[in-house]
């Protein structure tokens, strides 16, 4: 019970989904958001925000009630706690950013579906306290939420030529007005996300020696 | 000769694992079996080989490419001159001049590219340079539009290179043929600048052209209901298109190379025409329909052998669907890929008016079920010979 709040073995569940075991690209949960919101920076910024609030906060109501939930409805019991989250955040976003919450439409409820958040609840919420749970609920959101940043940036920047709905690439570069430069139709499509979020998974690996299998 | 071959012989031991120019070794090794026959000889195992090696291989098609590749050079000249109306008065080496230096460009930029990404990963990696870019490297170039910027060759090159082969491990992994990935990368990425009028003939801005001209390809035409192109010009290939593709005359001379040194597969070339004039002739049957469109009509009614010999669909059967790398392995299986390869290439032109030519898309997507194929035709072998070891047991 003594144990400090920023122990190492606390701060170890802040910093390890960032890297060794990325909920993205190491575990591969919740791709589908990561190709379906990331065309753009802006909704991919608000979709991370969005799942770490659902995450941090069901982590913390689970894992208060670990000890009451009976084992055979734990699934059911989980899935009410994120939906009523998803609902908030849904209420948040269309009352203070009304424009990006259209542009994630369905995606702000698919947050319930999102592997990441039901299996940080099964694989840690039931099993640890509050305060661990809410700091590995950060964690993985924040995992979740570099990848999506990272491939929000290179898709708007490389497929819009803007960032954050600011044009980056000067207008008269553009073959239609003189120049040379096109934007890459093929990055605002989904296939596109799956591949860079392939270039990510490859570059991490070469770097990082524990994630090189035999 | 004697003087380059002394000159790699001198400079081998400074190339070795751990002597200065070590970095070098790869590009050393791959020059050096490029111009002559590769000293090693095997350590174990089988000894006897002959020196038709990969690279011995991949030049004869290059050879096979050729005769397009001329003719795609003369052929950009003569859709210049004939669109600013001097075509009369221009020479057949004034012609196939302005071509070359238009197509030069293009064949530089994609083998620059692409072999510098294959030294680099060759030498990070630690093996010898594959060359199965030197055909790549002169595919991309013929199957782009002639107005295709330089700068997104190179990107395509490299993206096809890096994502299309070297991510599954170099040359013989691949899933899907490198240059078509680099094709169908630019298509998706820059639609503007792979479809439509204006991409097919090299036009700088000051030229006038003629009354009348449109730059749209014999395909476009006919999507849009109208035939207009002659049979001969189509075949003999006087007509808009990518560079290499338009002359159906010129590829079949590079297919009887190919099936003569035996390195193309007659299979794959020969059902993938098959399947495309059945499905020619399937169209032809179901041209009467009352509920196509008008345009829908005419294109249906299109004499089923002219999708042969128009857009990219001989280029395909003859130099990318029967790339060994990506084709069914199997003898059986390469007969079904053929087939299926045309039957979905006149399928995708014909019915989707969003690709005007479908023979690129068809043959990716049979490279995706190539190995499908094989599996199946590797177990349908396997239970008939079992069925026959019961019987006689």
């Amino acid at each position: 019970m003594s144990e400090p709040l920023f122990s190492k073995k606390n701060l170890k569940l802040l910093s390890d989904p960032l890297n060794d075991s990325n909920p993205i690209t190491v575990q591969v949960l919740g791709i589908c958001s990561a190709l379906a919101v990331t065309a753009q920076l802006k909704p991919s910024i608000v979709m991370a925000l969005s799942v770490a609030a659902v995450l941090a906060f069901s982590n913390v109501i689970i894992s208060l009630l670990r000890n009451t939930i009976p084992n055979r409805i734990r699934i059911i019991v989980q899935l009410v706690v994120i939906a009523a989250l998803v609902i908030l955040v849904d209420q948040v976003l269309k009352a203070y950013v009304y424009d990006v919450s259209k542009q994630l439409s369905v995606f702000v409820g698919l947050i319930i579906t999102n592997c990441i958040i039901m299996g940080r609840l099964e694989a840690f919420a039931l099993g640890n306290r509050p305060w661990q749970s809410f700091l590995d609920g950060i964690g993985n959101a924040a995992g979740y939420g570099v990848i999506l940043i990272v491939v929000g940036f290179f898709r708007e920047l490389l497929g819009s030529g803007s960032l954050l709905g600011f044009k980056i690439i000067p207008d008269s570069w553009y073959i239609a007005n003189g120049g040379f430069y096109e934007n890459n139709g093929l990055m605002v499509l989904s296939p596109m996300a799956l591949i860079v979020v392939g270039i990510i998974i490859w570059v991490q690996r070469s770097r990082n020696s524990k994630l090189i299998e035999n | 000769m004697k003087f380059i071959k002394n000159f790699f012989e001198r400079t081998e031991p400074l190339v070795q694992k751990g002597a200065k120019y070590s970095w070098l070794g790869s590009v050393h090794e791959g020059f050096f079996t490029f111009l002559f026959v590769s000293k090693d000889t095997s350590k174990s195992g089988t000894h006897i080989h002959d020196f038709i090696d990969l690279k011995r291989t991949m030049s004869i098609v290059v050879l096979a490419l050729v005769p397009a590749l001329l003719f795609g050079m003369y052929n950009v000249g003569f859709q210049h001159y004939k669109a600013i109306g001097e075509l009369a008065s221009t020479g057949f080496f004034g012609i196939f001049l302005y071509g070359l230096l238009k197509v030069i460009p293009v064949i530089a930029v994609s083998y620059i590219v692409g072999l510098g990404i294959e030294f680099v990963f060759a030498q990070l990696r630690g093996h010898g340079i594959h060359e199965g870019f030197l055909v790549s490297g002169i595919l991309i170039p013929m199957i782009m539009p002639i107005e295709t910027p330089l700068w997104m060759v190179a990107l395509a090159t490299a993206f096809a290179v890096i994502l299309g082969k070297e991510v599954f491990g170099g040359t013989g992994m691949n899933i899907w043929n490198p240059a078509l990935v680099a094709r169908a990368f630019l298509f998706f990425a820059y639609p503007a600048q792979m479809s439509g009028e204006s991409v097919w003939v090299a036009l700088s801005s000051t030229d006038k052209v003629i009354d009348g001209f449109s730059g749209a390809t014999p395909m476009a035409n006919a999507a849009a209901g109208h035939l207009n192109y002659s049979v001969a010009d189509a075949f003999f290939g006087f007509i808009p298109g990518s560079i290499g593709e338009t002359s159906a005359f010129a590829i079949l001379i590079g297919a009887l190379i190919l099936i003569v040194t035996g390195i193309g597969s007659w299979k794959i070339m020969v059902s993938t025409l098959a399947g495309g004039a059945v499905m020619g002739l399937i169209l032809n049957a179901a041209s009467g329909s009352e509920a196509l469109s008008a345009a829908n009509q005419v294109y249906f009614s299109m004499p089923f052998w002219h999708h042969l010999i128009l857009g990219g669909f001989m280029f395909g059967a003859i130099f990318m669907a029967t790339d060994p790398v990506s084709a069914s392995q199997t003898e059986k299986g390469k007969y079904i890929y053929g087939f299926l390869i045309g039957i979905l290439a006149i399928l995708i032109r014909v019915i989707n008016p969003a690709f005007p030519e479908g023979m690129m898309l068809a043959i990716l997507l049979m490279n995706t079920f190539a190995p499908l194929i094989d599996h199946y035709v590797v177990a349908g072998n396997i239970k008939k010979r079992m069925k026959r070891a019961k019987i006689s047991a």
